[in-house]
């Protein structure tokens, strides 16, 4: 069966604590901090981008495989702050980790989610043998106006997932989509930074888009939430993906090895994938997991995964806790020359 | 500038260099000519691991133009674990780079031609 073979993770070093950003903008940062269950974020190096995480993620996934990077015959980007307009990120990932010339390629954009729409392009062309594998990425160096709510979790971080039929670690049971036309969150051409609907947008777009896919995919698999042992959900904040797992009968054990945006804030298209990688470094063999992505505008991809025996035989370290424990915290001036927020002259 | 970089980017993507198969020297940047064995050169392209350690540094303070963002930064002379010593930037702050330092390769970005111009991507290190 077709499934994910190997993943690998990047998450950049630098981070931000809530409280500094709510220093700068003369808000309670500890409230904020509280409000959004966000204590802090990643924030890339001045030479750090989405194509150089793709890439850091990609190479992680591509060693842990143990295989022939000649042998990935397609890679999709997903990101919504891709480095060019024009210009694919998925050439210069090909490039790197040395896939040759014939590969399926292209960049994806749907907000949060398009990492998990690699996936499943990824899965449907492994199952219909286009290709022997595919690699899927999810990355981020996603940007909040100064003084947005969105400033305190917009952060930067990616994660890679090689899907093949052969040495499979984690089964892709069965996968689905639940969409509509809902602007929830958009960032216009040519604009730096998104804009968004403001707090009554939870409900229509992330709850009704998240709980739809999930009972959809229960029902299809006839499955039911105590027959998981993790359930990873996008994460935006820190408080949404406990609340959604709450309405849906999941417990917190199920999903906190895989919450991480307390401590690296949302990346974005990296985000339900970095929290897949956290999940999948304590998996064992006979587990299910349920992945539930967002990205708005608005969709939702469910997927049911069981874990197998082959998960004990790839390199699961450094785990995507041990990254998330290296940081090196900055203050709100290093991280707005991070973020190349000051202009320079000429 | 940009053919120049486009038809490096193999090498400055990934640290390919060459080794001579007959006396076993590896070469980085890559030749095609071995210079112990000369006319008996085995040459053939190998990927570096992209491991290796610090042998010396500069802290560089009188910055370009373009790198004025990461003033201090750090230049190394790296000896790969394969035996060829290249100079690159070293990402980590001055107080933290040591002469026998473990590094690794990573790629980054190392300049691009304004804001409308192309990126170029290339391998730094970071410490292991």
């Amino acid at each position: 069966m077709a499934g994910i073979v190997s993943y690998g993770t990047y998450i950049p070093i630098y981070r931000i604590k809530a409280e500094e950003i709510a220093r700068i903008w003369g808000e309670d940062g500890e409230s904020i901090s509280r409000g959004l269950g966000i204590k802090q974020k990643s924030i890339p190096d001045i030479d750090e981008d989405t194509a150089t995480i793709a890439v850091e993620a990609a190479r992680e996934a591509i060693f842990r495989a143990k295989i022939d990077p000649e042998q990935v015959d397609a890679i999709y980007v997903g990101s919504e702050s891709h480095p060019y307009a024009v210009k694919p990120t998925a050439t210069i990932v090909g490039e790197a980790i040395g896939a040759g010339n014939y590969y399926f390629a292209a960049d994806l954009e749907f907000a949060c989610k398009a990492g998990t729409a690699g996936m499943q392009i990824c899965y449907a062309m492994v199952k219909s043998k286009m290709i022997r594998y595919g690699l899927a990425i999810g990355a981020d160096t996603s940007q909040g106006a100064p003084g947005d709510a969105l400033e305190y979790s917009a952060s930067a971080g990616g994660a890679a997932y090689v899907i093949g039929d052969k040495g499979v670690i984690a089964e892709i049971e069965c996968t689905l989509s639940f969409t509509s036309d809902t602007p929830d969150f958009w960032r216009r051409e040519g604009q730096p930074y998104p804009k968004h609907g403001g707090r009554f947008t939870g409900q229509p777009a992330y709850f009704r888009h998240i709980t739809s896919a999930a009972k959809k995919i229960m029902e299809i698999t006839e499955l039911k939430p105590s027959d998981f042992s993790y359930a990873v959900f996008h994460q935006p904040n820190g408080k949404f993906p406990a609340r959604v797992a709450k309405m849906l009968g999941f417990s917190k054990e199920q999903i906190s090895p895989g919450l991480v945006v307390p401590y690296i804030g949302n990346t974005y298209s990296g985000s339900s994938l970095l929290g897949l990688a956290a999940t999948l470094d304590v998996a064992k063999e006979g587990d299910l997991i349920l992945l539930v992505s967002f990205g708005s505008g608005a969709g939702s991809d469910a997927f049911v995964l069981r874990v197998t025996d082959r998960i004990e035989d790839i390199e699961r370290k450094p785990g995507v806790w041990e990254k998330i424990e290296k940081g090196i915290f900055v203050d709100y001036g290093m991280y707005v020359k991070l973020r190349r927020k000051i202009k320079m002259p000429g | 500038m940009l053919p120049r970089f486009w038809r490096k980017i193999k090498y400055r993507y990934n640290l390919i260099g060459t080794k001579c198969e007959n006396c076993g020297t590896y070469y980085y940047p890559p030749r095609n000519f071995c210079t112990k064995c000369r006319r008996k050169s085995k040459i053939v392209e190998v990927k570096f691991s992209g491991r290796g350690e610090v042998v010396s540094y500069s802290v560089v303070h009188e910055v370009p133009e373009n790198m004025k963002e990461q003033k201090p930064y750090v230049i190394a002379l790296v000896k790969l674990e394969e035996g060829p010593m290249i100079t690159a930037q070293l990402v980590c702050r001055p107080e933290e780079v040591r002469v026998g330092m473990k590094v690794k390769a990573a790629f980054r970005k190392c300049g691009e031609e304004g804001e409308s111009g192309i990126i170029y991507y290339c391998t730094k290190f970071v410490p292991e």
